[in-house]
């Protein structure tokens, strides 16, 4: 286009702008994560004062330990949060999927430990599939939809431990195999962990760098818009759940291996957890934004302060309210960070013609 | 003109087979026919308009192409092939480009992914290459000459520029066809002329463009054949160059439209609305005006340049740092919307449906919605006293509805548009501010729109109208304040005022009047 005409009024060159709107854009999302990791460190630095011993080698193991599972459960999360829905029935779901993996260790003690994996995460991806097909084909409110799995799945799982007459799966019951697994250290770091971070790590880039992760932003941020850019809503969202579906089966798994003993109640309350860990990570509720570095993040900021509260010298029942006050702390700070990056676009545009 | 079969739409005679056919096409919602045996042919290299008023099936021919509806009967032909369409990833794939008339972009995501969303260029492993995605949108913003940041977030772009966004998507496909559903709505003088520059170099490197307008001169200053349409039915295709405004709008309501101003002559009374060297950091400064009963006070300038702003400020939507406002002598709180409202203002605001409707409420719901404490007794708000007030409203507004009871999204533009005025109305206000009255209005509303200002007005009722549209802001107001760069640089009369007059203070040309 050569016959542009332009007016005094629109000035600034746009490689100038340009730099500027991805330096703020790119400090707002480091800001973001930045700020998690700030507070973990905060409160690690305070325990250490109340307890040298805090960072110890077998305390930062149990740590570790402890936060996997809610990290694995987190980054899944964080693939459905982001489209606009939520799954609240990962707590059952994994539930079923202890109780499915310890059975089939207990009834055929040669099966492989990755059998058994694969084995954990197909009924957890079985379970995502019909919470997806529900959402995404009779768009029903996922909500309503995995609150009511929620219950289903419990419901199966207990009735599936009180007529198999084995209520109780103990260590006793499941292969060596296994168990070594549960204990197994590369460098010293926990395999479970190391299982965890991997996860984070393929679901965080797939979010970035792929275009279905991409896709799964547009229909969070804009289901409309998402529609008419030819973008398959129902089958991203579907496949959303499968995935984090899948990825509470794998949390059955791990928490199977970790405890080595389990009942049909595993994992009851998880899910709102899951939740917070992932908004505490700066996941917006309303879909759109959000990492898995940042669930993961939250998931271990929430771990941490379970362990540390102890150590202060506090009761752990602060826990609960020191996980909603950052809840909602974490809410403010989003909130407050949108509405300063909007003012400045908008006093941008301004100054922009 | 149903019935009589009419004969092959004329065209280019010789020309090849048309790009994009609809033949016969009928689309039902329900018992609802919104389009009946529509036609129309694009051709490679010809810019084509589609004219006609709202609910006249525009909108719902536009969704045909882009496969967001599947016709209930007659056939889609591309390259003279019947296709079906069922999606719009197949349209898409089919080359066909649509820039629909209210921005679809994805707020939490940066200006470039909005427009390459699922073409992402790909690096090693299939990962998106950021750098060239980045690339590429600058690069599209230079064609088109916008000073934006491919890395910014969507939200938080002015209406004007998330059109522009949506112009650099369809763009970037390459489209065979490109379709665009009222474009130029929120669009400046200067935006309008990019884009038709761009609409010409993609017809002339032989593309088809289908071109859908309120604005006569924009269409027969670009397009070469015009399709006229009414009331979901095909009326007449012809060349431009055989058509005049009066017979395309003859042919568009099926009668003759009466004056398209009727602006009534008024003795202005006393001053009921002043403002006193309103301020606001960053978006406005030291705007004063004052507005008299029976009076229309035309705001004009480009876009972005602060009106909206200021009658916000004055609405209390928004806060003001600086200056006052006074209604009838007594001076507004700031910042309260409901003490605007007491004092008797009432605000129709520039976006209809984010800012003006509950699209999911019912037509009645929407119309009363202003006066839901003074319809309830003790509280209780009966839907009897809703009903009749609504019908009151809706009957002088004659707002076309099926059903007082339909959710307002099913209504058309204008008839959405007449229910924002109700509600307003009903309000029985003092001053009556409107921004935009007629965005996205067809002719036929429009001039209802206009005559309705100008009853008013000779009512009593001081009116402020925002208004990007030059013929509007001349022909209704009986002075004209014109905005640039936040700051308010002439009061023009009408005895004065001139598109050169109102041009030049917009631009920031004009010494202070």
């Amino acid at each position: 286009m050569t016959a542009t005409t332009t007016t005094p009024t629109r000035t600034p060159p746009p490689e100038r702008s340009g730099r500027r709107g991805a330096a703020l854009l790119q400090r707002l999302v480091v800001v973001r994560e930045l700020g998690i990791l700030a507070a973990l460190v905060l409160l690690i630095g305070i325990t250490l004062i109340a307890n040298p011993r805090f960072l110890s080698g077998q305390n930062v193991r149990d740590l570790m330990l402890s936060a996997a599972i809610l990290v694995v459960l987190a980054a899944g999360q964080t693939m459905v949060i982001i489209t606009r829905n939520v799954d609240l029935s990962v707590g059952s779901v994994l539930g079923l999927s202890a109780y499915a993996t310890g059975t089939l260790l207990a009834n055929m003690p040669g099966t492989p430990v990755v059998v058994a994996v694969l084995a954990g995460m197909a009924v957890g991806a079985l379970c995502g599939l019909l919470n997806g097909v529900i959402v995404a084909v009779a768009k029903v409110p996922s909500l309503v939809v995995t609150l009511g799995t929620l219950y289903a799945i419990r419901g199966l799982d207990s009735l599936w431990g009180s007529t198999s007459g084995r209520l109780q799966i103990n260590a006793t019951d499941l292969p060596t195999g296994f168990k070594d697994f549960g204990g197994a250290r590369v460098l010293g770091i926990p395999v479970l962990f190391l299982v965890a971070i991997a996860v984070v790590v393929v679901v965080g880039i797939h979010l970035r760098s792929y275009r279905s992760g991409r896709e799964l932003f547009g229909i969070g941020s804009a289901p409309e818009a998402a529609r008419l850019s030819g973008i398959p809503v129902g089958r991203r969202v579907l496949v959303a759940f499968v995935v984090n579906g899948a990825l509470a089966g794998l949390a059955g798994v791990l928490y199977a291996a970790r405890f080595q003993t389990l009942d049909t109640t595993a994992g009851t309350g998880l899910e709102l957890n899951v939740v917070a860990a992932a908004v505490v990570g700066g996941v917006a509720i309303a879909g759109g934004t959000g990492s898995a570095w940042g669930a993961a993040l939250g998931a271990l900021l929430l771990t941490t302060i379970g362990t540390s509260l102890p150590q202060l010298g506090l009761d752990p029942f602060w826990r609960d309210a020191a996980v909603g006050a950052l809840i909602i702390a974490a809410i403010a700070l989003d909130k407050s960070l949108t509405d300063r990056l909007a003012a400045r676009l908008r006093g941008r545009n301004l100054r922009g013609r | 003109m149903a019935g009589a079969p009419p004969a092959a739409p004329p065209g280019p005679a010789d020309g090849p087979a048309p790009v994009l056919a609809l033949r016969d096409v009928t689309k039902s919602f329900g018992a609802v026919a919104a389009l009946r045996d529509a036609r129309l042919e694009l051709r490679a290299g010809s810019a084509h308009a589609l004219v006609g008023e709202n609910g006249a099936g525009k909108s719902t021919l536009v969704k045909i192409l882009a496969g967001v509806h599947g016709p209930s009967s007659g056939q889609v032909l591309l390259d003279g092939e019947p296709v079906t369409l069922d999606g719009p990833a197949a349209a898409r794939a089919a080359g066909i480009a649509v820039i629909y008339q209210e921005p679809t972009l994805f707020p939490d995501l940066s200006v470039a992914e909005n427009i390459f969303m699922g073409r992402q260029p790909l690096g090693a492993g299939r990962r998106i290459d950021k750098a060239r995605l980045h690339a590429d949108c600058a690069a599209l913003f230079e064609r088109l000459g916008v000073a934006l940041d491919p890395a910014r977030p969507a939200r938080g772009l002015s209406i004007a520029d998330q059109q522009m966004v949506e112009i650099a998507k369809a763009i970037s496909f390459e489209a065979r066809v490109l379709v665009m559903d009222e474009p130029t709505a929120a669009l400046s003088g200067v935006e309008v002329e990019r884009l038709f520059a761009v609409a010409r170099a993609l017809r002339d490197g032989g593309a088809a463009v289908l071109f859908i307008s309120h604005r006569f001169d924009e269409v027969f200053d670009l397009c070469d054949t015009i399709t006229v349409m009414r009331d979901g039915a095909w009326v007449a295709t012809s060349p431009t160059s055989e058509l005049t405004v009066d017979q395309v709008i003859r042919m568009m309501v099926g009668r003759d439209v009466a004056e398209l101003f009727p602006k009534q002559d008024v003795v202005p009374g006393e001053v009921v609305l002043q403002v006193e060297g309103l301020g606001s950091t960053g978006v406005f400064t030291d705007v004063s005006f004052e507005v008299r009963a029976g009076e229309i006070v035309a705001l004009a300038g480009l876009v972005g340049a602060g009106r909206s702003e200021v009658v916000r400020a004055v609405f209390g939507v928004d806060a003001y740092d600086a200056g006052s406002v006074t209604v009838a002598g007594t001076r507004l709180k700031g910042g309260s919307p409901a003490a605007a409202m007491a004092a008797g203002i009432a605000l129709v605001p520039e976006d209809r449906r984010q800012q003006g409707l509950v699209m999911e409420l019912s037509v009645e719901r929407n119309a009363t919605l202003t006066r839901r404490w003074a319809l309830s007794r003790f509280g209780w708000l009966t839907g009897r006293a809703e009903r009749a007030t609504a019908a009151d409203w809706t009957q002088r507004m004659q707002v076309k509805a099926a059903r007082l009871s339909d959710p307002v999204a099913t209504l058309s533009g204008g008839n959405q548009q007449k229910v924002v005025l109700a509600k307003w109305l009903s309000t029985e206000p003092r001053v009556l501010i409107v921004d935009e009255p007629t965005r996205g209005i067809d002719v036929g509303t429009k001039s209802e729109v206009h005559r309705l200002m100008s009853s008013l007005a000779a009512e009593g009722l001081a009116v402020v109208m925002v208004s990007s549209e030059l013929p509007e802001v001349l022909g209704m107001a009986d002075r004209v304040l014109v905005m640039h760069e936040g700051r308010l640089v002439a009061d023009i009369p009408r005895s004065r005022a001139d598109e050169d007059s109102v041009m030049l203070a917009a631009t920031g040309q004009a010494g202070a009047a």
